[in-house]
């Protein structure tokens, strides 16, 4: 059963369209990867899912509801939560700040458990906690992102990036963290310029190219086809 | 002489930093300047003159007229500025709108109040003193500094621990990160307008009761201080804010005791321009709002 169901999804900014009518599916309980170049729409349709951006035509439907002009705070409370690129810290506040408020922004019952939950989870966040969310180093800032969104109890999470401008050992605590929120039970729609591992690691992987969707299959099969090893691969064809 | 005009000046002072930190919260959450913070500052002032006038309790009317001016702030929000953050309309036409709300609001009051100065019934008031040494302190003054340090420890409290002062800095840091955390960004500034806007007529009911005098100039008389206080603060910044509040009152004090009180403006706002050649971006940055 898809969680979350995109058809013919239309946006942009002002009079640019960026989006030209992009279909999509995540399954329950898996894990879809979009690759594409830079610039191809990527985080613009995330931002159109998180309804940060209008969609214009077309309409997206999450755990069986429609999101297409739901407001931004309602789609994250509905349990689709985005993991922006960049990570967006709150940065003058506090590590359990950005836990609390993150929670409490979900309306969840059980905000304190919860992030003693996160703190227990994120080991390396717990003596931090009372530090400026913009003093931590690159990769705490990461999975401080990470505990956040998981503060709502999502049941899909929208990542967009997560390994940008990491070192190779803290790509690799970021890979293994998304497998392991799958393996929870989280669906995730990853979005990644380190194709090889998003391939990798997804059930189901769609290629966007200029704002359309060129390709689509399994993670596995994408991986080796020609065109995707030449142009989002790094390896010359032959 | 000298603790007397501190003391006067730690009341003028607690009273200005009302209406900064209204100012300034506003800003620190939405990059903008609210012109017509004095026009709800004056607003209020008259209200809970008229609801004086009415018969009701000083301390009923005041409450009330607080109630007044959070909604008025709201409605002015919903008004001026909401349909024009829609549109993504940037930080300048805001201001644009936000002076000709003030404009309807100053019309509105001289419509219904009158051109003419207003006093407060002088029943209500008290007119104690006190004596400590050469030092006298009205009983007036008094409850004017308690209540505004009281609003000011209760906004303290409110920005650093609870879920709403909380929503309220995250929206001021990142707009859009706290809209993917869950975070309701109109509801949230609603409520800022509404804090923001009680803060501002607490200011205006106060000076009103300490000077006895209500009019429709009040809001023009304060509205540049109230701008100085928060740039010489740091703009978005509460303890900024507070602190640059503080000083003036002191500044103005002084210069009255000491020179005269034909230069009380220019030495004030003299003072506040050395302070920004030294630090040109404040007292505290915009950090402090955030941080709070
Ligand atoms: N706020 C904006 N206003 C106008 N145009 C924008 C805006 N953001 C992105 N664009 C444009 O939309 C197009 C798609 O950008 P988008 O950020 O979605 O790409 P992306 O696939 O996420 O790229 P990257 O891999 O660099 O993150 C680009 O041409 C970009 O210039
Ligand atoms: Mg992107």
């Amino acid at each position: 059963m898809a969680i979350l169901e995109v058809e013919g999804l239309v946006a942009g900014y002002g009079r640019i369209e960026v989006l030209h009518g992009v279909s999509l599916r995540l399954q329950e309980h898996s894990l879809c990867a979009i690759i594409g170049a830079n610039g191809a729409g990527k985080t613009t349709l995330l931002a159109a899912l998180s309804r940060l951006i209008p969609i214009r035509e077309g309409r997206a439907i999450f755990d069986g509801r429609e999101i297409t002009h739901a407001s931004s705070h309602a789609v994250a409370r509905a349990g689709l939560v985005q993991v922006p690129e960049g990570r967006r810290m709150l940065a003058g506040m506090s590590v359990e700040e950005n836990l609390l408020v993150a929670g409490e922004g979900a309306g969840g019952r059980t905000v304190g458990a919860d992030v003693a939950a996160m703190f227990e989870r994120f080991p390396t966040l717990a003596p931090r906690r009372a530090l400026p969310a913009g003093s931590l180093s690159g990769g705490e800032q990461q999975m401080l992102a990470f505990a956040r969104a998981l503060m709502a109890h999502p049941k899909a999470l929208l990542l967009d990036e997560p390994s940008m401008g990491l070192a190779p050992r803290l790509v690799e605590t970021v890979f293994d963290l998304i497998a392991e929120e799958r393996a929870r039970g989280t669906s995730i729609l990853l979005v990644e310029q380190n194709a090889r591992k998003a391939l990798a690691l997804a059930d189901h992987a769609y290629v966007l190219e200029r704002g359309s969707i060129s390709l689509e299959g399994k993670g596995a099969d994408l991986l080796g086809r020609e065109e995707i090893t030449a142009a989002y691969l790094g390896e010359a064809t032959p | 002489m000298l603790v007397q005009q501190l003391a006067n000046g730690l009341f003028l002072g607690a009273v200005y930093a009302l209406f900064a930190i209204g100012y300034t919260l506003i800003f620190g959450v939405l990059d903008i300047l609210n012109l017509a913070h004095a026009a709800i500052f004056m607003l209020a002032a008259f209200v809970a003159l008229s609801l004086v006038g009415f018969g009701f309790p000083l301390v009923l009317a005041v409450a009330l007229a607080l109630v007044f001016a959070g909604l008025l702030g709201v409605l002015l929000d919903r008004i001026a500025f909401a349909p024009l953050r829609r549109r993504n309309a940037g930080t300048l036409v805001p201001l644009i709108s936000s002076i000709g709300a003030a404009i309807v609001m100053q019309g509105i009051a001289r419509g219904v109040w009158g051109p003419d100065e207003h006093r407060f019934p002088s029943n209500g008031l008290s007119t104690a003193e006190f004596h400590l040494g050469s030092l006298s302190v009205g009983a007036l003054d008094l409850i004017i500094l308690a209540v505004a340090l009281a609003l000011m420890g209760i906004l303290s409290y409110v920005m650093r621990s609870t879920a709403l002062g909380r929503s309220i800095r995250a929206v001021a840091e990142d707009r859009v990160a706290a809209a993917l955390l869950g975070i309701d960004i109109e509801r949230t500034i609603a409520l800022t307008f509404f804090i923001a806007s009680a803060l501002g007529g607490a200011a205006g009911i106060l000076i009103g009761l300490q000077y006895n005098s209500v009019s429709l100039e009040m809001g023009a008389r304060i509205e540049l201080k109230g701008l100085a206080i928060i740039i010489l603060g740091g703009m978005g910044s509460v303890t900024g804010a507070v602190i640059g509040a503080f000083i003036l009152g002191a500044v103005e004090t002084l210069s009255v005791a000491y020179v005269s009180s034909s230069y009380r403006d220019a030495i004030a706002f003299g003072v506040m321009f050395l302070i920004l050649v030294l630090r040109p971006a404040g007292l505290l940055g915009k950090r402090a709002l955030r941080a709070a």
